[in-house]
């Protein structure tokens, strides 16, 4: 669908001018930085990337928290703020958060807008997460059963996905290989160690059918990304990425997704982002067809799969044989995916390495460069509404 | 054949809070029956239960008992223990139940004593009701026919 230019849309009117990044560093090895001190890091970084002064950042647009404006402009020496905002939800939003920002610049709120995330993990294992919620009337209906993790919920969606479209554990493989060889050949990536499909039918199993390699690594870093206008973006010095479209949210079918598991039964075995990848495609004025190369949330193997098919890369239930002809490898695929090991071997800081790596591969300095990069698709968070996803072009 | 015996997952996750839209649940459970609430007016069922109808936004609900049966939706096996608390458990089978008598409406819950190679999705499902050390009643699943 196309928009006339007098239509409200964010479309191409706002872009990414830097990017910055802490090391990522395996859970606890950030000790003694403070979870701020990473954050700060990761935005002076950016705005050194952008050519921008700190102080000249007037806005933050997040999805997850820990930290505060009031206190990283306090640190930062930061002027004045005229927009901070986060998008509701437990994650899905990292690649919201960029529409945010680009919203805010639009709409005229604020000209530069730092995104930013930071994660620091103490004793509290994420794949222990949900046995840190305060137990609520609603959440006894799956603590009664024992599921401590994501990675075990999700794992009931897997073991459906198999069931109705005879998905294996070697179409999971495929995804987690993949990652491993893309992550060897980049340097900020955690796991360095060659993965073979033996190593992968070897690893302990956790929550069947989801083993220790299915699921994503546990990472200390923080990252951030600045927007601002494309206008203002032609006078910085780095090339700009422009946000093409953005889309957040998800269908009441979806809801809570995992915590609920009433999901109809045609979306049940699905990532969730059915609804966000329609309305993403149609603010955009580019097809799945025309995306170069994607950076897909990979909290879990299985759920690769299942937002390669609600993107539109392939049909319903096709997620494993698509996978399983090599459409995602860098080398020879026809949609290289995670093309920095992702999150399950290059580092898990909630979404934010995919829209780092995205803009790396648009500005075409990426470690594993995709070839004539000009359009990326970026997912967030197959998690409980909101979900995300970001079109990112040049 | 894996005839590992499906065990009970562990109750140290597990604290009951209730509200007066669950409380029947928990209570029906306690008495021996299991239940869900449907829409007075409409006729949905919803799990769990929520103090509006989705289809509807009525507030009047009635708890219907049901037969105890349901059918395996889909499930995993807990392998390993990844928590304080799980070693004595492993392996354990969290599922989702659908429940034919409540329009197919699903419940989390946990298949127990059954040989871990009879549960498949689609498996007949029979209620049981454990209760737990703090006295509060939870209905489990045994596979009563394998598809």
């Amino acid at each position: 669908m196309m928009l006339s230019s007098e239509e409200p849309t964010i479309r191409d009117k706002t872009a990414i001018v830097g990017v910055g990044a802490t090391p990522y560093m395996k859970r606890g090895k950030s000790a003694p930085q403070t979870l701020e001190e990473l954050v700060c890091k990761a935005i002076i970084a950016a705005a050194d990337d952008a050519g921008i002064a700190v102080p000249d950042i007037d806005g933050f647009a997040y999805f997850a928290g820990g930290f505060d404006t009031g206190s990283l402009v306090e640190t930062l020496g930061i002027k004045e703020v005229d927009y901070t905002a986060t998008l509701t939800g437990s994650g899905g939003g990292s690649a919201g958060a960029i529409g945010l920002a680009a919203s805010a610049i639009v709409s005229g709120f604020a000209e530069t807008v730092v995104c930013v995330c930071g994660v620091q993990q103490g004793d509290l294992r994420y794949g222990a997460m949900p046995l840190s919620y305060d137990a609520t009337p609603e959440s006894c209906f799956y603590q009664s059963a024992g599921l401590v993790g994501p990675g075990h919920m999700f794992a009931l969606l897997a073991r459906r996905h198999m069931e109705l479209y005879g998905t294996t554990r070697e179409h999971f493989a495929e995804v987690a290989l993949s990652a491993r060889l893309n992550a060897m050949s980049h340097p900020a990536a955690l796991m360095k160690k060659p993965m073979t499909r033996d190593d992968y039918f070897a690893a302990p199993m956790i929550s069947d059918p989801h083993c220790l390699f299915d699921f994503c690594l546990e990472t200390d870093g923080a990252i951030a990304v600045i927007v601002t206008s494309t206008e203002r973006a032609a006078d910085l010095q780095r090339k700009p990425v422009l946000v093409h479209a953005s889309a957040h949210g998800g269908a009441r079918e979806w809801g809570r997704s995992i915590y609920w598991m009433n999901m109809p039964d045609d979306v049940f075995a699905s990532s969730g982002h059915g609804a966000v990848a329609r309305r993403l495609y149609e603010r955009a004025d580019v097809g799945p067809s025309d995306i170069d190369v994607a950076q897909i949330y990979d909290h879990f193997s299985s759920q690769v799969l299942m937002q390669l098919e609600d993107y539109g890369f392939c049909a319903r239930g096709e997620g494993g044989p698509f996978v399983a002809s090599g459409a995602i490898r860098f080398e020879g695929g026809s949609l290289p995916i995670n093309t920095d090991g992702g999150q399950m071997s290059g580092g898990y800081i909630w979404g934010m390495t995919h829209v780092c790596e995205a803009v790396e591969q648009l500005r075409g300095v990426a470690a594993n460069q995709v070839k004539d990069a000009r359009c990326a698709l970026v997912t967030g968070g197959p998690s409980n509404v909101p979900v995300s996803g970001l079109i990112l072009r040049v | 054949m894996d005839n590992r015996i499906a065990k009970r997952p562990p109750d140290v996750f597990f604290k009951l809070v209730t509200d007066p839209w669950t409380r029947p649940f928990w209570d029906n459970a306690a008495e021996g029956y299991l239940s869900a609430p449907r829409c007075a007016p409409c006729g949905v069922f919803r799990m769990p239960p929520r103090p509006f109808c989705p289809a509807c936004r009525s507030q009047d609900v009635e708890w219907v008992r049901l037969s105890g049966t349901g059918r395996l939706y889909t499930y995993t096996i807990v392998e390993r223990a990844t928590s304080p608390g799980m070693d004595d458990c492993i392996p354990y089978v969290p599922a989702v139940v659908e429940l034919p008598d409540a329009d197919g409406v699903r419940l989390i819950s946990n298949i127990v004593e059954t040989p871990i190679f009879r549960i498949a999705i689609g498996a007949r499902l029979s209620v049981m009701f454990d209760r737990l050390s703090d006295g509060v009643t939870v209905p489990r699943f045994r596979v009563s026919e394998a598809p």
